[in-house]
C-alpha cells in the first residue's frame, strides 16, 4: 500500500490492536461522553486529577471506554499515555499542540520532543476528513478536565 | 433494450478522473450525490451564459427565457412523477426541505396561521406521526419537531432483520388517530424497496396522510405519485443526474390549496399590506424569494437525460449490478450485508460491515484505490443502532457503473481486512 501507510503508521496500528490505558476506572472527578457526528464514533472518557497540596494538580488517571476507526481508538490510548502524570497546564500545553498539529494541514513538523507517539498522527491532517477522529478523545479529554478543575475550584 | 453504460460513461467527464495516486475513479456513491452528465452541465452553462434573469417579474426577453426554462422544469418534473398537474410540483431546496415545508405547514395550521383552510393539517395531543426506524434523519427529526410544537405523538414501524418494515404492526399502528405517515420509498442504507402501496392504502383508510421520501428511487426506477398512493413526494434533483441547490415536493393539488404557507417573502404573496398578506396558489404559495432558476434549468436537462436512458433500463442494470455485487460481496469472510439480499427487492445502495475493520478505516483504503464509497450512519443513526453496530460502509451504485468497479471494490476490501486484520 502507498501513501495510506503515511497515515497508518505501525504505532497508530499497535496502539489500535493494543490500546493503553482503556477501559473505565474509578474513582474519577469527571466524566464525559463525546461523539463524532459525522460517523457515529464515539467515547466516553473519565478524568482523576490530584490535588499537589497547593502545587498544579496531576492528571492522576485517564479512563475511557471508545469505539471507533482505528485513528479515533489509538489517538485515546496515544493521548492517556502521554498526559497521565502530568500537571494539568502542561497536558492542556499538549493538547493545544496536538490540535494546532491537526489544523496544520500538513505543513507542521511535529515534535517528537514534545508529542512522543502522538507525532505518528501527523499524517492525519493531510485528510480533512479524519481530524475529527484523531481529535475526539482530546477533546473530550479537555472537557473532563475543566469539569474536573471547576469542581475543585468550586470545593 | 439493456443500458449501453460504455456510451454512457462518455457523458459523465467526471468519471474519467484519476485520483489519488492516479489511480481510475470508481464512484460507488451515487446514493450520496450523483455524477453530472455533459448535458446537465451545458444546460446550465447555457442558461448562465445566453438566458440569465430573474424570473416571472423581468418583462424582458431574457426574463421569458428565464422563467420558460423554470416553468418548463417545472412540467418536465410533473410529467417525470406522473403527476400530470405541473401546479402539483413545489420547487424546494431539497428534500428535507419539502418535508419541514409540509411539517411546518402543519404546525402553522395548527397554530390558525392564515392562508389556508387548514382544517385537516391541524395537530392536537393525541394525535399521531408514523414514521419508520429505517428513515434518513430527514424524515425523522422534522417530524419529532412537529410533534413537540404541537403536542402530537411520533410513532414508527420497526424494521425485521432482514431489514424489511415490520408490517405485522401495520394495524395497530396506523388508526383513527394517526393524521400523517411518513415513509422512505427506497432505505439510503438497506436498499429495501418499501410496500408504500399497501400501507398507504391504510393510512387512507383511517383518514390519514401519506408522505413518501422518495430520495432514492425516483432517481432509479419508474415513479409515479399516484400508482404509489402518495399524497405529498419529495425528490432532489442531485441524487439524479442534477446539480444540488433544487429539490421537487409534489403534493395533491387540494391539499397544497389546503395547507397554510412555510416561507414568507416575494414572490409567494397575492396582495401585501402594512398589517397581512394574501397569498399567491400553489405553487408559488411555496416559493418564497428568489428560487434556483439555473439549478431549474439543470433538473429538466437530468429528466430529459433519464428519460431519454429510459428508467426501466437503468432499473433493469442497477438489478443485475446489485445481483452481481450482493454475490460477490457476500462471498468476502467476516463480511455482513444489511438488508435483502434479493436484488428484485430492493436497489442498488449495498450496506455492509467488515469484521475487524471499521468502516472509516476500510472507505479510507479504498479510497487510495481510487473506489468512493461513504462510510458512517447516513444519516440513518436510529437505524444503524437498530441492527446493534454504530457505522457501516455504503457501495452505490447508478447507471454509470460497472461489474469491474464491483471487482475493484471486492479487491479493495480484501486488501483492508489483510491490512488490519493482522495482529
Amino acid at each position: 500500500m502507498m501513501q495510506i501507510e503515511s497515515l497508518y503508521q505501525e504505532v497508530i496500528l499497535d496502539h489500535y490492536r493494543h490500546p493503553h490505558h482503556k477501559g473505565l476506572r474509578e474513582p474519577f472527578d469527571a466524566e464525559v461522553h463525546h461523539v463524532n457526528p459525522l460517523c457515529g464514533d464515539e467515547v466516553t472518557l473519565r478524568v482523576t486529577l490530584k490535588d499537589a497540596g497547593g502545587a498544579e494538580p496531576v492528571v492522576a488517571d485517564v479512563s475511557y471506554d471508545a469505539l471507533g476507526c482505528s485513528i479515533s481508538q489509538a489517538s485515546a490510548s496515544v493521548m492517556s499515555e502521554l498526559i497521565i502524570g502530568r500537571t494539568v497546564p502542561e497536558a492542556i500545553g499538549l493538547q493545544a499542540e496536538f490540535l494546532s498539529l491537526m489544523q496544520s494541514k500538513g505543513q507542521q513538523q511535529p515534535d517528537e520532543e514534545i508529542l512522543g507517539d502522538a507525532v505518528a498522527f501527523a499524517g492525519v491532517a493531510k485528510y480533512p476528513a479524519r481530524i475529527k477522529c484523531a481529535l475526539l478523545a482530546w477533546m473530550a479529554w479537555k472537557d473532563a478536565t475543566a469539569q474536573a478543575v471547576k469542581e475543585q475550584t468550586d470545593d | 433494450m439493456t443500458l449501453d453504460v460504455a456510451r454512457i460513461r462518455k457523458d459523465f467527464p467526471i468519471l474519467d478522473r484519476r485520483v489519488r495516486d492516479g489511480r481510475p475513479l470508481a464512484y460507488l456513491d451515487s446514493a450520496n450525490t450523483s455524477q453530472k452528465p455533459r448535458q446537465v452541465i451545458d444546460a446550465m452553462s447555457d442558461f448562465f451564459e445566453r438566458h440569465n434573469a430573474n424570473i416571472h417579474r423581468a418583462s424582458h426577453q431574457l426574463g421569458e427565457e428565464a422563467t420558460a426554462a423554470y416553468e418548463g422544469a417545472r412540467i418536465k418534473a410533473a410529467g417525470f412523477l406522473g403527476a400530470g398537474d405541473e401546479a402539483e410540483v413545489v420547487f424546494t431546496k431539497n428534500i428535507s426541505e419539502g418535508i419541514n415545508l409540509v411539517a411546518y405547514a402543519m404546525g402553522n395550521a395548527t397554530n390558525g396561521q392564515s392562508g389556508g383552510r387548514g382544517g385537516r393539517f391541524r395537530l392536537a395531543p393525541g394525535d399521531e406521526i408514523v414514521i419508520t426506524e429505517m428513515e434518513h434523519h430527514s424524515n425523522i427529526v422534522p417530524w419529532q419537531l412537529l410533534c413537540e410544537r404541537t403536542g402530537a405523538t411520533l410513532r414508527w414501524f420497526g424494521v425485521t432483520d432482514d431489514g424489511q418494515l415490520d408490517l405485522s404492526q401495520l394495524e395497530s399502528l396506523i388508526t383513527e388517530r394517526t393524521r400523517l405517515v411518513a415513509l422512505a420509498h427506497q432505505s439510503n442504507v438497506l436498499g429495501t424497496i418499501n410496500p408504500v402501496r399497501e400501507i398507504a392504502d391504510a393510512a387512507h383508510a383511517v383518514g390519514a396522510l401519506v408522505l413518501v421520501d422518495a430520495a432514492q428511487s425516483v432517481p432509479h426506477m419508474p415513479v409515479d405519485v399516484h400508482e404509489l398512493g402518495a399524497d405529498f413526494l419529495g425528490a432532489t434533483a442531485h441524487k439524479m443526474c442534477g446539480p444540488t441547490g433544487i429539490g421537487m415536493l409534489w403534493g395533491r393539488r387540494e391539499l397544497l390549496e389546503e395547507m397554510p404557507p412555510f416561507l414568507g417573502g416575494g414572490e409567494m404573496i397575492e396582495s401585501v399590506w402594512m398589517d397581512h398578506s394574501t397569498f399567491a396558489p400553489p405553487p408559488h404559495k411555496f416559493e418564497a424569494g428568489t428560487m434556483p432558476i439555473a439549478e431549474a434549468a439543470g433538473l429538466g436537462a437530468a429528466i430529459d437525460y433519464l428519460t431519454e436512458a429510459g428508467l426501466d433500463q437503468v432499473r433493469a442494470h442497477e438489478r443485475d449490478l446489485a445481483g452481481y455485487a450482493l454475490g460477490e460481496l457476500g462471498g468476502i469472510s467476516g463480511l455482513r450485508l444489511l438488508g435483502p439480499t434479493d436484488p428484485g427487492s430492493r436497489g442498488a445502495a449495498i450496506s455492509f460491515t467488515v469484521s475487524e475493520v471499521h468502516p472509516h478505516d476500510l472507505s479510507q483504503v479504498l479510497d487510495e484505490l481510487g473506489v468512493a464509497v461513504r462510510a458512517g450512519h447516513h444519516c440513518a443513526w436510529p437505524l444503524h443502532r437498530r441492527f446493534g453496530i454504530q457505522a457501516s460502509t455504503r457501495a452505490s451504485f447508478y447507471l454509470y457503473n460497472t461489474q469491474a468497479e464491483v471487482d475493484t471494490l471486492v479487491e479493495g476490501i480484501q486488501q483492508a481486512q489483510r491490512f488490519f486484520g493482522g495482529t
